[in-house]
Parts: structure tokens; C-alpha cells; sequence
């Protein structure tokens, strides 16, 4: 089989699975809709594997044409193209395998579930556009997929479409994303605007000799083009990536399914922006003022974002600003050019974050769709295998040594530790006290769960049992990689894995700096005792184990003693509430001026009825000439007939000769 | 000798009866088509007297037309006078303001 023709069975095989079941959901039954699905994903699993092999190990070099030419206009081409190197193909099995394990999990999850093929067929549409989004040579493609997978994203988070809850939140995600695509929409015109291009390949080249290029945005005021560009590019990232201030759709999206919360939420769609800013690296390094952004928003989120997860009480809304602040890591690594360690913070954390999500997926099974964490405690006797898998999960999470979260975490805090742009220095002290509040909100979440006395009532204790092999399964196999895969970090970071398709500056040394002193992964985590990061992890698990295991009223004191501090962050520091006031009240009061002044008053009001009035007004004083007496009908012609007479007489003399 | 400028003064001042006739009579009908009828024969004087004049006899000969045309016209108007006075019982022109808006 040609390369061609494999990269495009790949994201064509979880298509037809979608569309089978989506439109023939009912002919080809439960079993049926699962089965082509999970065929279609494990396919482009397998092929996604044989790729990386194929580029990654083999080496060969990278694949860039294009399939189909959808339309040339004016000069301009919309393709259908695929570039793949190590970084498509890194991301392409990281997503299929992620989607695979969800697609087995789902058929335990969604098992009661009355829109069971519906669901396999909008994850195996998600898995088909990530991967559209990943393999894309050109910025417009780029952009197909950005919004496919918002799309999904937003018909899952509003999968159970009853729920007012969810139908709120899925608008939410939608219309956040919608802010963040437009700046990625107004950087896509950009680009195509300075360099009369969308193909990655013609724009990374042409990139170099617009450096120093200004673009006045606003008349009179000169910008830096590449500035703009990837100013606008993040915001795009921002919102797919939930980065502040655009991360307010995340936790919400906690009302869709867990597998989605897990495949989406978790591991791929929000990784989507992470992956976009790496896959433009050659266009970032250009720009410090950019890469100061980023990693300002990156800092911000990932420490801030953290401490929200500590006083949440959801199970998955502790994982899914746990989601927020890895986001923030990721968003910090590039902007301390460290691209590599970003991505491979990406992977890591697409393992663990899934199972995590999965996991908390399999313990609201076994508590019956109760989510509430202060029900729950002591499930470690009744679910053994959930039980190890989620401490597996928390242990990589929090950066335990020889755990896969451990390289990737550490390797970014040293890199932005070494970074030398602006803003680096206030990066590094919040994603190095990020690393207590991890183990904090983690172990809290873990001891709150797994250990204590148990406090749901007795009918859930009776039901208690270790869930299905379809839901453990994928948690053990998602439980390995969590692991092991933070051995990769020699070939993928400090290796020369990226060669070629991430470049880096020579002037941005953070990552440069850490890999001179990287001597083996076991020398890394020698070394990592020299620093504090390590020791802050043990605190943040200690205080948990303290706070939450040891003395469990001392939590209510700590809340009432900072009951301030404690409301700002219930209230998620009013994010939601001045979203809702400011822009969606102000949205609604442009609407309600709109409204009352331009249609009500102006067009309603002075156009419509006004014209019609003004005709009704002049008739109303005309009719009164209309006495409908003869004689002033007599004396009106009469009257006529003189003037036009002394038309012709006095004014208009050529007419009488 | 009676010039022409004295044939043209007493149409001008038929003419001006016939109008005020029309403007100033509140009551009969019949009085305006009177009136009317006045006003063509004013015209039809200065047709004949400037016919006299100019030696042109084109100007009796409309005369005639006229006069034709007025018969008509007066039938035509009384007819309409008759009907309208079965139906409205009156032929008082304030009265008649049907077309008033």
C-alpha cells in the first residue's frame, strides 16, 4: 500500500465507522454500532502505529502533498493535504490509542444508555477530525478540523440533551470556543495575507525574511507582523486549550459523558492548541513578544487553575481543572520555546489524564452516577483494580520519579527555570508551586475516594462492585504507558526526535540548557532531588494525607479560618459571574439597544409606521380641500386655468407670437 | 360705428356673469348649467365679431358647431338634472357635496 493511500485509510476508517453508525444506527443495532466503530479506530491505531515506525524509528523523512485540490480560486488552492513527521505521527498514535481505549470503555459506560449509537458515532467523528487536525499541511485545514473537533465537543458535551445543565454548558463551550477560533481565524487571514499562502511548508519558509515586518493594525500604530500572527494564532489555542481567560468551558463540559470528558477534555481536543503552537514553532521563535504571552497565560492557568481543584467537590471537576493547570504546564513549556518538552508533556499526560478521567468514570459507575466525593471513601476494598490504576494515575500526575509525569513535568519546570524570555522568571515560581498544589488536590482526591471510612448510604455499599472487564481493561492498558513512558524522554526531548519539524532559536537556551545536563533518565531523577519540585510534590501529598486522612475536621477549620480566600475559589474567582455580567450582559444590552432604539424606534417606529403615518397625515389635510361642492371644483379650474394663461402671457413669452 | 373692442367687452362682461354665476350661486342647478350656457355664448360673440372683422367666416362656421354642441350638452345636462333630482329630491347645489373626502 502506498503512503499516500495508508495516511488516508487512517482517518477515513474512524469516519465510516461514524457514519455507519451514526445513519444506519438502527438497522446495524448496539453490537453493530460498537463494533464498526471500534473496528474503524482500531484500524487507524494500527496503521497510526505502522506510520511511526515508518517515520519515527525507520527515519524516513517527512510526507508533505496533497490528496485532493477542493477548489483553486483566484490563485489561492484549498487542499486536502497531509504532512506527516515525528510530531504527526507522535500525536496521530497518542490520539488513536486514547480513542481506542475510550471506544472499549464507552461500551461499559454508555451500556443503559438509550443514545448508545449515537455516541459511537460522534467519538469515532471526533477521532476522524483530530486526526484531520493533526496530519493537515495547510492552515485551512488546520482550521477544518479545529472546528470539527469543537463541534463534537459540543454535541457530546450536550449528549444528554435533556438536561438544562448540559444544554448550558455545551452553548458555553461552543460560544467560548467561538471567541478564541476568531482570533485564529484573523491570524489564519493574516498569514494568508503576508505570505499569499496556506501550506505550512511555503509559509515556515517564507517566515524568516518577515521578522522584522510591521503591520499597522490600527492606523498609525506599527506591530510586528509576526506578532499578530501568533498573537492571534493562541488565542485560537487559548480557547481550544482552555487557557485562561478562555478556560471557563472546560469544568462546565464535565457534563458530558466521562469517556468524552477523558478522550476529549482531557487527553486530545484541548491538546489541540498545544500541538498547533508547536507545529508553528518556526513562526513563534520569531516572536519573544508572542512567546511572552504565552507563557504569561500559561503561568497563570496552571498555577490558578490548580488551586481551583483543590476545594471542588466533583469527582471530575477536581480532574478537569487538574486538565486546566497540565494545560498551563504545557502552555508554559512553549513559551519557554522548550516545544519538545510540551509535547511530551502532551503524551505523558494524555495517558495518565485519560485514565484518571476513566477511572473516575468507573467509580461513578460503581456509586451510581453520584459524582460527589464527600459521598464517597473507602472504595479501595470494593474496587481493587480502579483502585491502583487511579493511584497509578495520581502518582504520574503528581511527578512521582520514574513515573511518566514525572520526566515531562520536571523537564518543563528546568526548562523554563533556564528560559531566558520575559516572564520566564514569574513562569517558573507558579509552575514550581503548582507542582504542591497537584499533589494536593490529587491525594485529596485519592484519600477522599479510595481510603477513609465509607460514607455513602448503605444501598450504594451494597451495590458496590469492581466494574465490567470492558471498563478495566482500558485502565490497565492506559495504566502502562502512564508509567513506563516517561523512558521515552532521551529519544523524543533531549534526542533528535524533533529534528526538523520543531525549531528553536538559538537565542531561546531553556531547553538547550536542561539537555547539556541530562545524563540518562536515571541520572535525571538523582538530579531531580537537587531540586525543589520533588520535595514540593511530598509536601502537597503530605498535607493531604494530613489534612483529609489524619485529622479530617481540619479542612472545616481551614475553610473557616480563610473563609475569603475559600469563597473566591468556590466561586472559581467569579470568572463565570463576569463573563455573565460583563459580556454576556453586555452582548444582551447592545441586543436590548439594538432592539428598542434601531428597530423598535427607528425602523418600526420612524420607517415603517412613520412613513405610513406621514401619508395618512397629508391625506387627512388634503381631503379638506375636497369639499365635493361644485363651484369650488369651478373655482379650482377657474384659478388653474388663470395661472396658466399668465404662465404663457407674462413668464413664458416665447409661447405667443 | 360699433369697433371691435365693444363686442369684445360685452363678451368679456358676459363672460364674467357666467363665472361669478357659477361662484356665487349656492342653490339651483339649473342656474349653473344657465350659466354654462352663457359662457359659450360669450365665446361665440367674439367668434362672430372677430369672423366680422377679419373677414374670415371660419369663425361663424364654429359658432354653429358650438351652438350644436351646447344643445347637446344642455339636453344631456337637464336629463341628468331630472335623474338626479328623482333620486336626491333636491337640486340645491350645497347639497351636492358626494365627493367631499
Amino acid at each position: 500500500m502506498s503512503m499516500e493511500n495508508l495516511l488516508l485509510a487512517i482517518p477515513l476508517a474512524p469516519l465510516f465507522g461514524a457514519i455507519l453508525a451514526g445513519l444506519f444506527g438502527r438497522q446495524i443495532g448496539r453490537a453493530g454500532a460498537h463494533t464498526v466503530t471500534i473496528l474503524g479506530v482500531a484500524v487507524s491505531f494500527v496503521l497510526s502505529a505502522v506510520v511511526f515506525k515508518h517515520f519515527a524509528i525507520d527515519g524516513a523523512d517527512p510526507f508533505n502533498a496533497s490528496v485532493y485540490t477542493w477548489m483553486v480560486s483566484d490563485g489561492v488552492r484549498f487542499e486536502v493535504g497531509f504532512l506527516v513527521d515525528n510530531l504527526t505521527a507522535l500525536m496521530m498514535t497518542v490520539v488513536t490509542f486514547v480513542s481506542l481505549m475510550v471506544h472499549i470503555y464507552t461500551i461499559g459506560y454508555m451500556h443503559d444508555d438509550p443514545g448508545y449509537q449515537r455516541f459511537f458515532s460522534y467519538i469515532a467523528l471526533f477521532t476522524f477530525s483530530m486526526l484531520m487536525l493533526v496530519m493537515s499541511n495547510n492552515f485551512l485545514q488546520l482550521f477544518f478540523g479545529w472546528e470539527a473537533v469543537g463541534l463534537v465537543s459540543y454535541l457530546l458535551i450536550g449528549f444528554w440533551y435533556t438536561r438544562p445543565t448540559a444544554i448550558y454548558a455545551n452553548l458555553k463551550a461552543f460560544l467560548v470556543n467561538r471567541v478564541g477560533d476568531f482570533g485564529f481565524l484573523l491570524g489564519i487571514a493574516a498569514i494568508y495575507m503576508a505570505f499569499n499562502s496556506m501550506d505550512y511548508a511555503t509559509v515556515f519558509a517564507a517566515a524568516p525574511a518577515q521578522a522584522d515586518a510591521t503591520y499597522q493594525v490600527f492606523p498609525g500604530v506599527d506591530w510586528s507582523l509576526m506578532s499578530v500572527i501568533c498573537i492571534c494564532l493562541f488565542i485560537g489555542a487559548m480557547g481550544k486549550s482552555a487557557q485562561v481567560p478562555l478556560h471557563v468551558w472546560l469544568p462546565d463540559s464535565m457534563e458530558g459523558p466521562t469517556p468524552i470528558s477523558a478522550l476529549i477534555h482531557a487527553a486530545t481536543m484541548v491538546t489541540a492548541g498545544i500541538f498547533m503552537v508547536a507545529r508553528m514553532s518556526p513562526m513563534f521563535e520569531l516572536s519573544t513578544t508572542a512567546l511572552s504571552f504565552v507563557i504569561v497565560i500559561g503561568a497563570i492557568t496552571a498555577f490558578f487553575m490548580g488551586l481551583l481543584g483543590v476545594v471542588q467537590n466533583d469527582i471530575k471537576r477536581v480532574v478537569a481543572y487538574s486538565t486546566l493547570s497540565q494545560l498551563g504546564y504545557m502552555t508554559v513549556a512553549l513559551g519557554a520555546s522548550a516545544y519538545a518538552a510540551g509535547i511530551f508533556h502532551l503524551m505523558t499526560h494524555a495517558f495518565f489524564k485519560a485514565l484518571l478521567f476513566l477511572g473516575a468514570g468507573s467509580v461513578i459507575i460503581a456509586m451510581h452516577h453520584d459524582q460527589d466525593i464527600r459521598n464517597m471513601g473507602g472504595l479501595r476494598k470494593y474496587m481493587p483494580i480502579t483502585w491502583i490504576t487511579m493511584l497509578i494515575g495520581s502518582l504520574a500526575l503528581i511527578g512521582t520519579p520514574f513515573f511518566s509525569g514525572f520526566f515531562s513535568k520536571d523537564t518543563i519546570i528546568e526548562a523554563v527555570h533556564h528560559a531566558n524570555i520575559p516572564g520566564a522568571g514569574i513562569a517558573y515560581w507558579a509552575v514550581l508551586l503548582s507542582v504542591f498544589v497537584t499533589a494536593l488536590y490529587s491525594f485529596r482526591l485519592y484519600f477522599l475516594v479510595f481510603h477513609g471510612t465509607p460514607r455513602m448510604d448503605d444501598h450504594t455499599r451494597e451495590h458496590l462492585h469492581e466494574t465490567p472487564w470492558v471498563v478495566t481493561v482500558p485502565l490497565i492498558l492506559l495504566a502502562i504507558p502512564s508509567v513506563i513512558a516517561g523512558f521515552w524522554i532521551d529519544p523524543i526531548v533531549f534526542g533528535d526526535f524533533f529534528n526538523g519539524v520543531i525549531y528553536v532559536s538559538p537565542e531561546h537556551t531553556g531547553l538547550a540548557h536542561v539537555a547539556e545536563h541530562f545524563h540518562g533518565a536515571t541520572g535525571f531523577v538523582m538530579h531531580a532531588f537537587a531540586g525543589p519540585a520533588i520535595y514540593l510534590a511530598i509536601a502537597g501529598v503530605g498535607t493531604a494525607w494530613y489534612v483529609y486522612m489524619k485529622k479530617p475536621d481540619l479542612a472545616d477549620t481551614i475553610r473557616q479560618r480563610f473563609s475569603a480566600l475559600y469563597t473566591l475559589l468556590v466561586n472559581k474567582y467569579y470568572a463565570d459571574d463576569i463573563n455573565a455580567v460583563v459580556f454576556a450582559g453586555g452582548a444582551r444590552g447592545v441586543g436590548q439597544l439594538l432592539w428598542k432604539i434601531g428597530d423598535v424606534l427607528i425602523i418600526d417606529g420612524l420607517l415603517v409606521n412613520g412613513s405610513a403615518k406621514v401619508v395618512g397625515w397629508t391625506a387627512a389635510v388634503v381631503r379638506k380641500i375636497q369639499t365635493g361642492h361644485l363651484y369650488t371644483y369651478a373655482f379650482s379650474m377657474i384659478i388653474g386655468l388663470l395661472f396658466i394663461l399668465s404662465w404663457f402671457v407674462f413668464i413664458s413669452p416665447g409661447a405667443v407670437q | 360705428m360699433i369697433a371691435l373692442s365693444d363686442y369684445l367687452i360685452l363678451g368679456a362682461i358676459l363672460f364674467g356673469l357666467s363665472v361669478a354665476g357659477i361662484f356665487l350661486n349656492r342653490k339651483n342647478i339649473i342656474i349653473l348649467l344657465m350659466a354654462i350656457e352663457l359662457m359659450l355664448l360669450s365665446v361665440n360673440m367674439n367668434f362672430v365679431a372677430f369672423s366680422y372683422f377679419l373677414g374670415d367666416t371660419a369663425g361663424q362656421v364654429f359658432v354653429f358647431f358650438i351652438l350644436t354642441v351646447a344643445a347637446a350638452e344642455a339636453a344631456i345636462g337637464l336629463a341628468i338634472l331630472v335623474v338626479l333630482f328623482r333620486n336626491r329630491q333636491t337640486i340645491n347645489v350645497q347639497d351636492l357635496d358626494t365627493l367631499k373626502g
